[in-house]
């Protein structure tokens, strides 16, 4: 991939939220990732790790605190106004995880999906229709569905509801927080496979979040592993899954169980003790480092950086390496 | 032998303003001593109504049990509260939930909660109980137990609150526990303690789990046996392995090509069971799969398929199994198939 490819520049971008009396939840903190045109990054950590929140502050749905971010060199605003909505909404959307919350029950299907297009372009009401109904078929969905209420839906169409939602302005790069993860297993793959197929007509490029390691992997190109605002590992999505160098991406990869009980029974269990700390007061040093098996002591006084490894394959924030 | 646990036939319906709801159709499965039966399928075929009525925690009405008996060691307990003196639910068997938020008191401190089944169950004291608690707190593995028996649920994160639930789940040492999408709302890290705990415990008391999820991957961690429900019924049944390397229904195939499998030398693609599972308004006259199945004949559709025994413990009901089926290959759903 060459420079030209990139698509999103991610630059030390921070998000803090006052919690008052001086305090500040760390959600995002200090996060760099280049996202390159047509491919899918996988964005994986345990809840409470800042992967929404990253989402949403590049699409500027929350202000940045710091850093910048730039989308084909332009410099995105640090804090969204109305007119910025405009510009950038038809380029970069998002699909929500609830289906069932993030569809307006008062709004036909036909209102929430042509809502974009009637705000954004300038098209003849019968124009509009003609785009939503044409759109519902490509997700799977039938275009007399459209003048139904979301209630009228289970899980798996309402997911294809928010699909078609995002994509009817037809954008570049898309975030999906967790587009699968309220679906049952063969409804999950019904939307994978959707998803994959949109993303290879539209020429889409789409940051992944989700804690379906095994569903993540399947997905993307590479993936990006997150630990309380901090990113751990990244690098291409097979190679980071088979062969994790991060101590943290060894414990996520070894909790995920496997759909085969033999390799089950024989496989040593990596469960680590301790759950994922308060992002209010940030430890000094790796923030991995209290539930770190392999803590060593300048892991408590230093903050490792995310340096690449084979080249630029990979990257590792970990004092192990380098 | 008389086993732990036997269900037969047992079907539950509901009256809605919609109609009625045939949620379980007739499920029949065996638990033994120890050991540990996970219940899988997807959201709506009856998983958690087949093991809520087994334990009276189905309102009746609007619930209505139309047919079936559960014996435990031989005694039925549908309909019953107790059994020789001693209460089925809390003492006999323990249930855990899959929102621990949501199923805990948060008036109450997380040690009275606890200690709540012992007073109740065992005519503790309450400080006695309260004693109890703590050691019990200790045995799920939540630091200082001491201390945190004596905070609220809001003072806990989700990991914790599951272990406080599973703490007072066991506080009377139940023969079983039930356990309903223990660790759904988990992360992996913390499902693989939660899981981890859960074998620790049953070792230690010598408990039967029935573990209720849908996920494919902790099935293949934790469980002996396997029932695999879809629209109401029971259509596979065997030990783990069966059920993984010797699959013999459509819809466990169907199950377990959707899922993605981490093997670096196979590219394998995802193969989603198209459709949704059925109204179970009006639930289908033949196999409830048959509008997914891509194996569906003619006969699917207007009769039910009866269970075959397969292998001893392995059961499964589906017409391509039955003497005479025009494809004798289907047999079993191999490796090499998916």
């Amino acid at each position: 991939m060459t420079a030209t490819d990139l698509l999103l520049e991610i630059q030390h971008l921070k998000k803090y939220f006052a919690m008052g009396s001086g305090q500040y939840v760390h959600a995002v903190d200090d996060v760099s990732l280049d996202i390159f045109q047509r491919e899918i990054v996988g964005l994986v950590g345990e809840s409470g790790s800042g992967k929404s929140t990253f989402g949403k502050t590049i699409l500027g749905l929350h202000s940045k605190t710091a850093g910048k971010i730039f989308y084909r060199g332009e410099a995105l605003p640090t804090k969204y106004k109305t007119s910025d909505y405009r510009r950038f909404s038809s380029r970069m959307q998002m699909i929500f995880q609830d289906p069932y919350s993030s569809l307006n029950p008062r709004m036909t299907v036909g209102e929430i999906v042509g809502e974009g297009v009637r705000l954004n372009k300038t098209f003849e009401l019968t124009e509009i229709r003609d785009r939503v109904a044409s759109w519902l078929e490509r997700v799977g969905l039938q275009a007399d569905h459209m003048s139904r209420y979301p209630h009228e839906f289970s899980g798996g169409q309402r997911q294809r509801i928010g699909i078609a939602r995002a994509l009817i302005l037809e954008p570049e790069f898309v975030v999906c927080d967790e587009p699968i993860s309220a679906l049952d297993v063969s409804v999950q793959a019904q939307v994978v496979n959707l998803m994959g197929e949109l993303k290879q007509s539209m020429g889409l490029t789409l940051l992944f979040i989700a804690h379906d390691l095994s569903m993540v992997r399947y997905v993307s190109d590479r993936m990006a592993v997150m630990y309380l605002g901090s990113l751990m590992e990244v690098g291409a999505a097979d190679d980071l899954y088979f062969k994790p160098m991060h101590p943290y991406t060894e414990v996520l990869v070894g909790s995920n169980p496997e759909p085969d009980p033999a390799g089950e029974r024989t496989r040593l269990s990596t469960s680590i003790q301790g759950e994922i700390p308060s992002p209010v007061n940030v430890p000094a040093g790796c923030r991995f480092a209290n539930r770190c098996p392999k803590v060593m002591d300048v892991c408590r006084l230093d903050t490792p950086k995310l340096i690449a490894i084979n080249g630029a394959d990979r990257e590792v924030a970990c004092h192990l390496y380098g | 032998m008389v086993p732990l646990l036997r269900v037969t036939n047992l079907a539950v319906e509901f009256s809605t303003y919609g109609g009625i709801v045939h949620a379980v159709r007739g499920v029949d499965f065996e638990l033994e001593e120890g050991q540990t039966l996970a219940i899988v399928g997807e959201s709506g075929c009856g998983k958690s109504v087949t093991v809520q009525s087994m334990m009276g925690l189905t309102p009746m009405p609007p619930g209505r049990l139309v047919s079936g008996s559960a014996q435990f060691r031989g005694e039925e307990i549908l309909g019953r509260r107790k059994i020789h003196g001693k209460e089925i639910r809390g003492a006999e068997i323990g249930m855990i939930f899959q929102d621990p938020m949501t199923s805990l008191n948060p008036t109450m401190t997380i040690g009275d909660q606890i200690a709540e089944p012992l007073q109740v169950h065992r005519g503790m004291s309450r400080r006695k109980a309260l004693k109890e608690a703590t050691e019990l707190l200790e045995l799920t593995k939540i630091p200082e137990a001491a201390k945190r028996s004596k905070q609220y649920p809001f003072e806990f994160s989700g990991g914790m609150l599951q272990r406080a639930m599973i703490a007072m789940a066991i506080a009377c040492k139940p023969s079983i526990l039930i356990a309903d999408e223990p660790t759904t709302a988990l992360d992996v890290t913390i499902q693989a303690q939660i899981l981890d705990l859960l074998q620790d415990i049953q070792r230690e008391i010598g408990m039967a789990i029935i573990l209720i999820t849908h996920d494919l991957g902790v099935v293949a961690r934790v469980a002996d046996e396997v029932a695999v429900m879809y629209a109401g019924k029971v259509v596979e049944f065997g030990k783990v392995d069966d059920i993984f390397y010797r699959s013999a229904h459509p819809y466990t195939v169907g199950l377990r090509a959707a899922m993605p499998v981490n093997d670096p030398s196979r590219n394998h693609v995802l193969s989603p069971i198209e459709g949704s599972p059925p109204d179970l308004f009006a639930p289908p006259a033949g196999c409830g799969y048959c509008s997914r199945c891509p194996e569906a004949m003619e006969v699917c559709a207007t009769e039910a398929p009866p269970t075959k025994v397969l292998d001893a413990g392995h059961t499964s009901s589906c017409w391509l199994q039955q003497d005479g089926a025009p494809h004798p290959e289907n047999l079993f759903f191999n490796e090499e198939r998916l």
